[in-house]
């Protein structure tokens, strides 16, 4: 049974990696589980400088589903590759940096710093986180704008590039495609739903930047949909996301038309999950008679 | 635990067995919890993940623990059910006898010390000091002073606070020790201390800040947060701190891993 997959050129070994932001750079999770057995790893967003982020409260439970406004808070690429991808790199497996920006500019410096990194695989564009007020899903919610951000990121990244798309948008696999024309090498799909929450009873909006991303299996449906929708318009892979909570859940976004799967809130359930995840997919093949991962990317019956 | 947890991972997910659960005054509860593991390995001010049974809560809930029964391998929580509550309303029908996922210990600990302590509780601030004063009392066999402030007379843990060190009550109502805040009761019994342990409210450890600072002490105090993983990845339980944190890289710390216990003059509250 081979459960390896071929993303963009990069090769790992199950089609499993976790969500930008639900997983540090590793660290926190390698307390519980040996974290090379994942397929890739995705850090939190990595900016120019570093970024505070946002007030608190950051973050509230909803149901089947989490918001979240953290504001991209990290330290910055300089650090980043300091403490981060120092430890990454004694981790063997892919390793996905997450970039965020607020400008092109910003983008690209830190496109570049990271290019110049051996233990860096793949970069994921950020064009979609909908906490930050300029920047991020600005770039992610119109064909014109992920052209630009995409041709930009290309010709500076000495490594493959995967788009990661906001689901806030009329119709997410106009952005795919406009990706793909400009050069994307991979989508990830997809980030959080613009969303809030107020507490009834102090009459005030939960979290302190008023809206969130919306998280979890409450968006599941709409996800997999999404991923669907895009799959068919685009011939570069996708790794899908949202609301992965098991093995069963990463299978269908797989039917959906997805070559690889993120985990991302379910991480916070339960740390080992994405070792179950992939002990899941297995099954699934063993139980489907499937030989190859990819059985599964092309397995929906329609 | 599983082979890679045996080769040298240092935490684990536990299904822990409930052995009570309980009210011990209006709308708080203690749980003892059956974990070998975590009581071997906790210290005071430290807390547990505890993990609910409904599918649509996704977070865990953290909880400080209180105290640790190493002879059972045991752990106590306690906890405040609110009003209006999203899940520790469900964690008082979790029935002895039953398990629960749990994570930990996670977070920092209260550094111990020889000088003469002072202990200083709010609420539900109050249950993670039990452990501390044990530990103290264990460790140096010196009686902490210990000020407690609660709402009213419908008061918990002072009967096991008052075997360890010389305690304190304030309420609110005044129908227990002084009608006040721990502050209050702090000036009234001419509490002295060389070093301070607080757990409580904001506006109480805001108090507790001005104190320590003008009596030039070191003062500990362990803060509560709206927190996510309770692992230290997602970011969502930071405080902000007065300088650029080694942990996180800028001005603001990580309730769950740089915290939950701060020296006071680390973090702006």
């Amino acid at each position: 049974m081979n459960m390896s997959v071929n993303i963009a050129g990069v090769e790992w070994k199950n089609p499993v990696t976790t969500a930008s932001g639900t997983f540090g750079s590793g660290r926190e999770f390698a307390d519980f589980f040996d974290i090379s057995e994942l397929g890739a790893i995705t850090t939190k967003g990595v900016s120019s400088k570093p970024w505070e982020g946002n007030p608190v409260p950051r973050i509230a439970e909803t149901s089947s589903g989490v918001l979240n406004s953290i504001g991209l808070q990290n330290g910055g690429v300089d650090r980043f590759i300091e403490k981060d991808l120092a430890y990454l790199k004694t981790v063997d497996t892919n390793v996905i940096v997450n970039v965020c920006g607020h400008t092109v500019p910003e983008y690209l410096e830190v496109v570049e710093k990271l290019s110049d990194e051996e233990a860096v695989d793949m970069l994921e564009i950020n064009v979609s986180c909908p906490n930050i007020s300029e920047g991020g899903m600005a770039f992610g919610t119109t064909t014109e704008g992920i052209t630009e951000i995409t041709k930009a990121v290309k010709e500076k990244s000495k490594k493959p590039v995967i788009l990661k798309l906001s689901p806030n948008v009329a119709d997410i696999s106009e952005i795919g495609k406009a990706a793909e024309a400009a050069g994307a090498d991979a989508l990830s799909m997809v980030n959080t739903f613009l969303a809030t929450f107020i507490d009834i009873r102090s009459r005030k909006f939960f979290l302190a930047n008023k809206t969130g991303g919306l998280s979890g299996p409450a968006i599941k449906p709409i996800a997999v949909r999404m991923v669907y929708e895009t799959a068919k318009a685009v011939d570069i892979p996708i790794i899908a996301m949202g609301g992965i909570m098991s093995g069963a859940e990463a299978v269908e976004f797989m039917l959906a038309g997805a070559s690889a799967v993120a985990v991302g809130v379910a991480n916070f359930r339960y740390p080992k999950v994405t070792r179950q995840v992939i002990r899941e997919i297995g099954e699934y093949m063993e139980e489907q008679g499937f030989e190859d991962v990819s059985e599964i990317t092309k397995g929906l019956i329609e | 635990m599983d082979a890679i947890s045996l080769l040298g991972s240092q935490k684990d997910c536990f299904s822990a067995i409930i052995k009570r659960n309980e009210p011990i005054a209006e709308n708080i509860f203690e749980m003892w919890i059956e974990a070998p593991v975590i009581a071997m390995s906790a210290y005071c001010g430290q807390f547990v993940n505890i993990y609910l049974r409904n599918q649509a809560k996704i977070l865990p809930r953290p909880f400080a623990i209180c105290s640790i029964d190493h002879s059972k391998g045991w752990i106590r929580v306690v906890y405040r059910v609110g009003k209006h509550g999203t899940g520790t309303r469900e964690i008082t029908y979790m029935y002895p006898g039953t398990r629960v996922n749990i994570t930990g210990p996670h977070g920092t600990t209260f550094p111990m010390s020889h000088k003469k302590c002072l202990l200083i509780g709010g609420g539900v601030g109050i249950p993670p000091l039990l452990q501390l004063a044990v530990s103290l009392v264990d460790v140096f066999g010196k009686r902490p002073d210990i000020v407690l402030g609660y709402r009213n007379d419908d008061t918990f843990l002072v009967d096991e606070f008052e075997e360890l060190g010389t305690v304190h009550i304030a309420t609110e109502d005044g129908s227990r020790g002084i009608k006040g805040t721990v502050m209050d009761a702090i000036a009234q019994n001419r509490v002295g201390a060389e070093i301070i342990y607080a757990c409580g409210p904001v506006p109480m450890l805001k108090a507790v800040k001005e104190y320590a600072l003008e009596k030039d002490l070191t003062a500990y105090i362990s803060l509560e947060a709206r927190m996510g993983c309770g692992l230290g990845a997602c970011l969502s339980c930071v405080c902000k701190t007065s300088e650029v944190n080694k942990g996180t890289g800028v001005k603001n710390a990580r309730v769950c891993k740089e915290g939950p216990v701060f020296e006071v003059r680390e973090v702006e509250l």
